[in-house]
This record gives structure tokens, sequence and C-alpha cells, in this order.
């Protein structure tokens, strides 16, 4: 065993304990500089990774690094880059502990991206639980705020019942196949096929999972945590948890249970689509941005399950692509969400009034990011449901539910620009607007936008590189 | 690079160069928007003049990879079909620009949006990639909405905006699956159209395959152009639009459905044309008949207009329902045509509310005495509405009629009705409203459009109809051969399929006249 193997996962350990420590002799006022280095230290990573393309196993096949591993470790780096930024923004309001919220924030993504190198039950969960455990600490990190408190002990519970199902279902799949290993559990899985234990442990393991990605039934946690968790948290949780959530239910799905997966086509197919109308209906009447952007990230749950329903290589890359979408896009969103709410105590969206003389950048940020969420070209959102549609229409003639499936993501879409045009109506045409003092952004803020708004371009009009990259991430899932 | 890359980029780059100029420079931000879509109108009148009719293939090519595995490129290119329209398109995008003067609160989105919009539909029209052909429309379909929704006027416009954005979304994204559907079906792994097509030559799509796609590609164009019964978002939502929206959704970008039925559903899924244009054929009497009735009973200007651009929605359905040359010829003069008409009858309509502020054919009255030139242009141009000779509409419909007799008579004798009755009804009706009678007192000192710049527009949109009325030879010797060409494609016998059992809409494969007799026909009935 060569623990050099997982140099980045001990860089990125490594570095939240030096901002740990670093903390003791930093003065109060400088605390921002620890997140500016460790952003510049994660970008020296991402470009490091960049150069590294091996593939190797680890404990015995429990850790593996492969092309998908690669790609949701780069996309992890970029999340906690940006998320990062956020914070640095954010951070008036954390002062009293900033430097342990950013070393928070680098925990979590160690979890991530041993989430993203997860080949075996023991490794998903370990995994899981790094990110979760400080995800309770991330979301109840505004002690003064009731809301926040309350956010952190609806998501403490939640998730501690969902990790309980997990524990549960990864017991029934080992104490009937005697597998953990993913790619061991392959090889024996279709003899267990029949088993009804086995079939309840796999399902026990998709509730844990489903309750990460904030899939149908298990989203009910997403509007309130969203809502009260600091905003940093909440974009975190946004594409980070989901992210490590949807790696982890590929490999499960297509590594280790094919045989059973094969036979699943019609309970994904329906939990796609109830999450995607159950997002997209609660999304209509919110009034609170960021309990809005709680509903949306259910109804991408939805839209990105549409490509794990497919059960296609077409369909696996099209979730990675609208990942990559979505990572630019809803962190741009909550970037200008943290700064110009960062006097307001709730999120609501009638403070966004005027935003359009305050900051133009601002208002042309989320407007850009509304749009895209939306699904307009020329931006990321809409690339990335093209080809989810394109993958699940791909499955019709096999089996027309497919069909039925592209309708509801229709109406889905349909329903969505109702509220997503609602919010840059806020920003551009609001009747009353009690504030009109401009925003002043700082540097890094501007740098953190411009990035955004380019990725967000980037991945609607030049899509071919992204796109081979993730055709090229999930050869190793297999199908 | 083509022709046809500058004549849509133009309006795109200006729209992005916008962006820059800060919101107090009103001038500079006119003067580029005027400029970029006038430099556009002028290309795309020398596109047009070098255009060589008749050559096999697409002229002013240009194809650039863009996704490679997924098989999209950018492709434009014109032939008959679309050169005309791109033409119209570019004319009345710089009317349009032109009779944006009337918008006073955030001019530079105005500008943005409305040059976004005309970008993005011209770029549709000339593209020849479906995934460029429907991202582009959707393009100018989004800002549609905004307009409506931050610049529209009456009490009704929120209604107005909600119920067309949802109309039109649905429509466009059922479009949407309809493509995504035939890129899958057809197996040639490219969104190019010509490859799509000859790809289908050899392995045409399978008859069931036609069946689950064409309803999509009919629905979803129809909606977006109105089709009975999925026209009720129109008359309102142009009633509530900004003029310069209006002008530019209900003249060009309605056009891209149409566009699109006869560019794609028709040679790619013949099958499936056949059987269905009965249907369509019944359902082009309900824009004729009944929403020419609607017209009829409009006591607001806009929504007469509104509703009578609607109902001559009905005669270009029947002249593709028709499915044979001098049909799908016709659909295509009267897409230009009436792009040109309803851009005039919304700009003439525009000067009027913003002088009066109100469009209640009641409250008006005698205007022609006030507005001698605004009068008389609304005049020609309910005379181009009803069909009158001399202008491009009587050239469109008229061939329609012609085509559509020799396969669905009793449609065409209802519809002759629609064409002639209510249109000379609601039309003449609202010219005896509005400006003639007794001028009431409070609009005794209106101003008529003043200097050649406020004629201009207006001028334009006119010369356009007239032309293409006094000389459809330059339009039709256009058309026709490419027309040809997708007429043989859809009336083409299913290859190695079973046939299917004979429907209403077989009178279609009764061949068409030669493709040289044509333009003579058609001079000797408008001489």
């Amino acid at each position: 065993m060569n623990a050099s193997l997982m140099t980045l996962e001990l860089c990125v350990i490594g570095l939240g304990l030096a901002l740990l420590l670093a903390d003791f002799w930093t003065p109060a006022g400088r605390k921002k500089y620890l997140a500016y280095t460790a952003i510049a230290a994660l970008g020296g990573l991402l470009i490091v990774s960049f150069s590294d393309n091996e593939v190797y196993s680890l404990f015995g096949g429990a850790f593996i690094n492969d092309a998908l591993a690669i790609f949701f470790k780069r996309l992890f780096l970029m999340a906690a880059i940006l998320v990062l930024f956020i914070a640095a923004e954010f951070s008036s309001r954390i002062a009293a502990a900033a430097s342990e919220y950013y070393s928070l924030i680098l925990f979590a993504l160690a979890g991530m991206l041993l989430a993203a190198s997860a080949n075996d039950f023991v490794m998903l969960f370990v995994s899981l639980e790094l990110i979760t455990i400080t995800f309770y600490v991330l979301v109840s990190f505004q002690r003064s705020q009731i809301a926040s408190l309350e956010a952190g002990v609806k998501y403490l519970i939640l998730s501690a019942l969902s990790s309980a199902f997990l524990i549960f279902g990864i017991a029934l799949v080992w104490g009937t196949t005697g597998e953990m290993n993913f790619t061991r559990l392959a090889a024996v899985a279709p003899q267990f096929v029949e088993s009804k234990i086995f079939l309840l442990g796999v399902l026990l393991v998709m509730v844990g999972l489903g309750f990460k990605i904030a899939a149908f039934p298990f989203q009910i946690w997403a509007p309130d945590v969203y809502q009260g968790a600091p905003t940093p948290t909440t974009a975190f949780l946004a594409i980070g948890s989901k992210a490590a959530g949807f790696v982890l239910l590929l490999r499960v799905l297509f590594t280790a249970i094919p045989s059973v997966t094969a036979h699943g086509a019609n309970l994904l197919i329906i939990i796609s689509g109830l999450t995607i109308l159950y997002g997209n209906l609660g999304a209509l009447p919110q009034r609170n941005l960021k309990r809005l952007l709680g509903y949306s990230s259910i109804s991408h749950a939805g839209f990105m399950l549409l490509g794990v329903a497919a059960l296609s290589v077409n369909g696996q890359a099209a979730v990675l692509y609208y990942l990559a979408g979505y990572l630019f896009t809803v962190l741009a969103a909550f970037a200008v969400i943290a700064i110009v709410m960062n006097n307001l105590d709730n999120a609501d969206i009638s403070g966004l009034a005027g935003l359009n003389r305050r900051s133009p950048l601002l208002a042309a940020t989320l407007a850009i990011a509304m749009v895209s969420l939306a699904g307009i070209p020329p931006l990321a959102g809409f690339f990335g449901k093209f080809l989810l549609l394109k993958a699940v229409l791909e499955q019709g003639p096999a089996h027309p539910a497919y069909y039925c499936l592209a309708f509801t993501a229709l109406v889905g879409v349909a329903i969505s620009l109702y509220y997503y045009f609602g919010v840059v109506r806020a920003i551009y045409w609001s009747q009353d607007v009690a504030d009109l003092s401009p925003i002043q952004l700082s540097v890094p803020a501007k740098v953190f936008i411009w990035l955004a708004i380019a990725g967000i371009f980037w991945l609607g009009l030049f899509p071919n590189t992204v796109w081979n990259l993730a055709l090229g991430a999930v050869q190793p899932l297999g199908i | 690079m083509s022709i046809l890359t500058y004549i849509f980029g133009l309006p795109l780059l200006a729209a992005l160069a916008l962006i820059f100029v800060p919101r107090e420079r009103g001038v500079i931000i006119r003067t580029i928007a005027v400029l970029a879509t006038l430099v556009s109108a002028l290309l795309a009148v020398k596109m047009f003049a070098q255009f060589v009719p008749g050559t096999d293939g697409y002229q002013f090519e240009q194809q650039v990879p863009w996704v490679t595995s997924l098989g999209i490129s950018y492709h434009v290119g014109v032939d008959g079909l679309n050169v005309g329209l791109i033409l119209m398109g570019a004319i009345v995008a710089f009317a349009a620009v032109c009779c944006a003067w009337e918008i006073k609160t955030r001019e530079k989105e105005f500008y943005i949006l409305l040059l976004t919009m005309a970008g993005g539909i011209l770029g549709a029209f000339a593209s020849l990639d479906l995934f460029f052909f429907y991202f582009l429309h959707e393009l100018a379909l989004v800002p549609t909405f905004i307009m409506i929704g931050v610049w529209g006027h009456g009490e009704r416009k929120n209604y107005a905006t909600f119920q067309i954005s949802l109309y039109l979304n649905l429509g466009a994204l059922i479009t949407l699956i309809g493509l995504i559907a035939l890129y899958l079906q057809s197996g040639a792994n490219t969104f190019d159209l010509p490859k799509i097509i000859e790809h289908a030559q050899v392995n045409p799509f399978s008859v069931n395959a036609q069946h689950f796609i064409f309803p999509l590609l009919l629905f979803g164009f129809g909606i977006l152009v109105s089709l009975w019964p999925f026209h009720s978002w129109a008359p309102l939502g142009y009633a509530s639009a900004p003029t310069p929206t209006a002008m530019l959704h209900a003249g060009v970008l309605k056009k891209f459905g149409l566009y699109g039925l006869i560019r794609i559903a028709l040679p790619l899924l013949p099958q499936a044309a056949q059987s269905w244009m009965s249907v369509l054929a019944v359902l082009c009497l309900g824009n004729i008949l009944y929403v020419g009735w609607v017209a009829m009973r409009q006591k607001d200007l806009n929504l007469l207009i509104g509703n009578s651009s609607v109902a001559h929605m009905g005669f270009i359905f029947l002249g593709i329902a028709s499915l044979n040359l001098i049909g799908v010829t016709g659909a295509v003069v009267i897409m230009v045509a009436h792009g040109f008409l309803v851009a005039l009858s919304f700009a003439l309509n525009g000067y009027i509310y913003q002088q009066t502020g109100t469009l209640k054919i009641s409250a008006l009255g005698g205007l022609c005495r006030q507005l001698p030139f605004i009068g008389t242009a609304l005049l020609l141009a309910a005379m181009a509405g009803c069909g009158l000779p001399g202008f491009a509409n009587f050239v469109g419909e008229a061939t329609v009629f012609f085509g559509a007799w020799q396969v669905f008579p009793w449609v065409t004798v209802l519809a002759l009705w629609g064409a002639l009755l209510i249109g000379g009804i609601y039309m003449t009706r609202a010219i005896r409203g509005v400006l003639h009678g007794p001028l009431p007192e409070q609009w005794k000192n209106l101003s008529d459009a003043g200097h050649l710049w406020r004629k201009l527009p207006y001028a334009l949109l006119l010369a356009g109809l007239l032309l293409f009325g006094f000389v459809p030879k330059l339009l039709t010797d256009k058309i026709y051969p490419d027309a040809d060409k997708i007429v043989k494609l859809a009336t083409a016998a299913p290859v190695g399929e079973t046939l299917l059992p004979a429907g209403p809409a077989d009178g279609a494969s009764v061949p068409a006249p030669a493709a040289d007799a044509l333009p003579q026909t058609k001079l000797e009935n408008r001489n």
C-alpha cells in the first residue's frame, strides 16, 4: 500500500489543519487572507491534477483513481475554490470563527474527493459521513441565528436517519453477498437478483444516496436547510454534496449492481419524473430566494436523474456535463446572494429590487445564472438539458415510458421558466425600490464573478471539450 | 466567411457592444442599433440580388464543426425557401429598430433585447443545422417575453406576458423533442439537415417513427405559428407588445414554425405528412374562418390586426397542406408578404397609439385629415390585408388557392370566403372607423410622421409589399426550384415500406404542373 497515491486527499486535509493552526497567528482583521491562501493552494492542486491522469487503485480496490474519479475530483476542487471565494465575501457574518469555517469546507472537500474514488461500501460510507458531519457544523454555523440552528437540527436528524438507512442497506447487501467491493460485488450480484433481502439492501442504499442528492421522496430537508444555512454552506450543499451523491449513485448503480439496475429502469423513471415535478411546483410560490433555489435544486436533481434513468453512456456523460454547468451557474447565483443580501436577515426576492442600479455586474450575473438554470441558450443550462433530453429520447424506442419521462421534463422546464423569470423581473423591474446604495465589489469578488460568467458561457457555447471529457470519464462505469 | 454570418451576426455583435455603452448615451445606443440593422439589411439585399435561382444545393454556404462527437456543426446556407425570408427579416428588423424611437424608458436594455431577437431569428432562418436552427430561435424568443412584460402596454399586459411565455415555450419545447427524435431516428448521427435528408433518401424513416415525430413537429411548430386552436396567445400578446417587438415577432419570428414545417417536416417525414395534411387543412379553416370572424368583432385596432394576422396564417397552412408545387410556392410567398404587411400594420398602429394613447376604433375617426401619410399607409396596408391585387399578399394567396383547389376543393371554397369576404369586412370597417368620418375634437392637433427619417420604415415595408406584388417573379423564380425539391420528397411513395391506407391527402400525389410553367401562369394571373 502506498499512501503517496492519495496525495490529493492528504494535501487537502493537511491544508485544512494548517489553516486551523495559522488561525492562532492571524490577526482578526486578516482572516480573509486565510481563505485566499486556501484558494491559491487548491488552485495549485487543480492545476497539478491536470498533469496526473494515472489510473490505479488502493486498499485492495476500495479506493480507485479512474477517469470518473479524476473528473469529479476536478469538479470538487473547482467547487471548493469558488465556495471559498463566497465564504471570504461572507466572512463578516461569521467573523468569530471564520478560519474554522474555511477548514471545515476543506474537510468536506476531502470527503468529496474520497467519495469520487470510493469503490467499496465502506469507503462510500466513510466518505459520506465525512461530508455529512462537517456539514452539520457548516449548516448551523451562524449560532446567533435561529434559522441557521433550525436548519442545522433538521439536517442533523434527517441526515442521521438517512445514514442509518444507508448502513442498514450496506449490512443487508454484505450479509447476503459477502462482498463490500463494487467490482467484486458486480460479479456475484446476478446470483442474488431474486433475493428479497439483497434487493431491500440495495433499496436502502438508494435511500441514503437519494437523501444526498435530494431526490423525491427524500427531498423534504432541502428547502428548509437551504434557506437557513449560511449562504456559502448552501452553495456547497447545492453543488458539492449533490455531486458527491451523484458520483456514488453512478458507481453503485453501474459498477456494483448493473444486473439489478438493468431491471430498475421503471423505478428510476418514476423517481426522476416526480423529483422534477415536485421541485418545480414547489418553487412556484416561493418568495425567499434561497428557499426557491432549494426547490430548484430538487428539480435539477430530477433533471440529472434523467441521465441516470436513461441507463446509457450518453445519459451518464450528460449527468456529468450538467453538473459542470450547474457548478458555475448555481455558485454564481449564491455568490450574488451572499454579497447582496449580506445585510439582510432574510433572502426575500424583494431584496433584489433595484440591484440593476446598485451594481449592474451583480444584476447581470444573477440574471444570467437564472436564465441558465431555466435552460435558455446560449448558456450552460441549455446544453446540459439538451444532452439529458437526448439521452432519454434515445431510449424511447426500447421503452415507451421514456417518452412520458421526456414530456414530464418538458412540463418541468416550462414551469421553471415562470419562477426563474420572476427573479429576473425582481432584479430589473421592481417598482418600489427602498435601497439604492451602490454595492462595492472587492477585487477577488470581481475575479470570481467573471470566472463564473465565463464558465457559464463557455459550457453553453463551446461544449466540445467538456463533453469529450465527460464521455471519457464514464467509460469505467460500464454499460 | 459567408455573407449570412454577417447578416445575422451584426445585430448580435451590436447587442453585445451595447452592453458596454453607458446608458446615458442614448444617441450612441440608437445609432449603433440602426447602423447594425441597416448594414445587415443592405447585405441581405445584396445576397438576394446575387442569389442564382435553380442551382443545386445551397448558396453562400459555410460550415464549421462545433461538437463533433454529437454531429453538431455551424452550417448556414440559403436556397429559394429562405432567401426571401432572410431579406424580409432583415428589412423588418431595420424598420423595427427605426420604430423603436417611441421607447423612452430603459432604452439600452430594449435595444439589446431587440437586436438579440433580430440576430437570433435571422440566424435561425439561415441555419442548416437542426441544433443551431432551434438554438438561435430560442435565443430570439426569450427577449420577446421580457419586452412584452416590461415595455408592453394595456391593462392585461401581465396576463398576456404570462400566456405568451407559456404557450410559446411549450411549443418550442415540443419542437425540441421532435427535432431530437428526428436526429435519433435518422441514424445519421448528425444534426446537419442536408446530410439527414441525404441519409433519409437511402434509409427512410420508418412509418411508425414518422407518425410519432410528425405530430410533435406539426403541433410544436403549429403553436409557434398560432395554428388554430392554439392561437389565443397571439392577438392579446401583440396588442400588449411594444411596437418594434410586435413587428419583429409577428412579421419574422412567427414564420419560423412555417419554415420549419416546410424545410424539415415535409421532406423528412413524407408518409406522415401525407396523412396529416387533411387534418392541417381542416385546422387552417379554423384560422381563416373562425379567427377571421373573431377579428370582425374587435373594437381595438391592435387586436383586430393581431387576429387578422392569425387568420392569414391559415392561408399559409393551406398552401403547405396542398403539398404541391403551386401551393408550397404560394405559402412561401405569403410568408414573405405577410412579414412586410403585419410589420407595417403594427408600426402604423404604434404610431397612432403613440399620438393618441388609444387604439379603440370607436374613439378614433377622421384621422386621415390630420395624418395624411400615416392614414394613406394604413389604407394601403388594409388593402393588402384583404388581398387586393398589386400587393404581394395577393400573389401568394391566389397561388395558394390554385394549389389547394386541386387537393381540397371544399376547403378552398370556404377559405376563399374567409379571404375575400371576412377579410374585406373587417379591414374596410376598421378603415372607416379610424380614417374616415368626423374628426373628434381632441385629435385636432395630432402631427403626421414628419421628416423623412420617420417615414422611412413605413415606406420601406410598403415598398417591399408593392415590389413583390408587381414583380412576383423576383420571388417565385427563386422559390419554385427548391419548393419543387421539397414537394418531390414529400410526395414520394414509401420506399421499402408497406403502403399507407389511402387517405384524403392522396390527391396530393397528383403530379404538379411542370415546374417551368409556373411563373408564366402566375404572371398571366397578375396582369
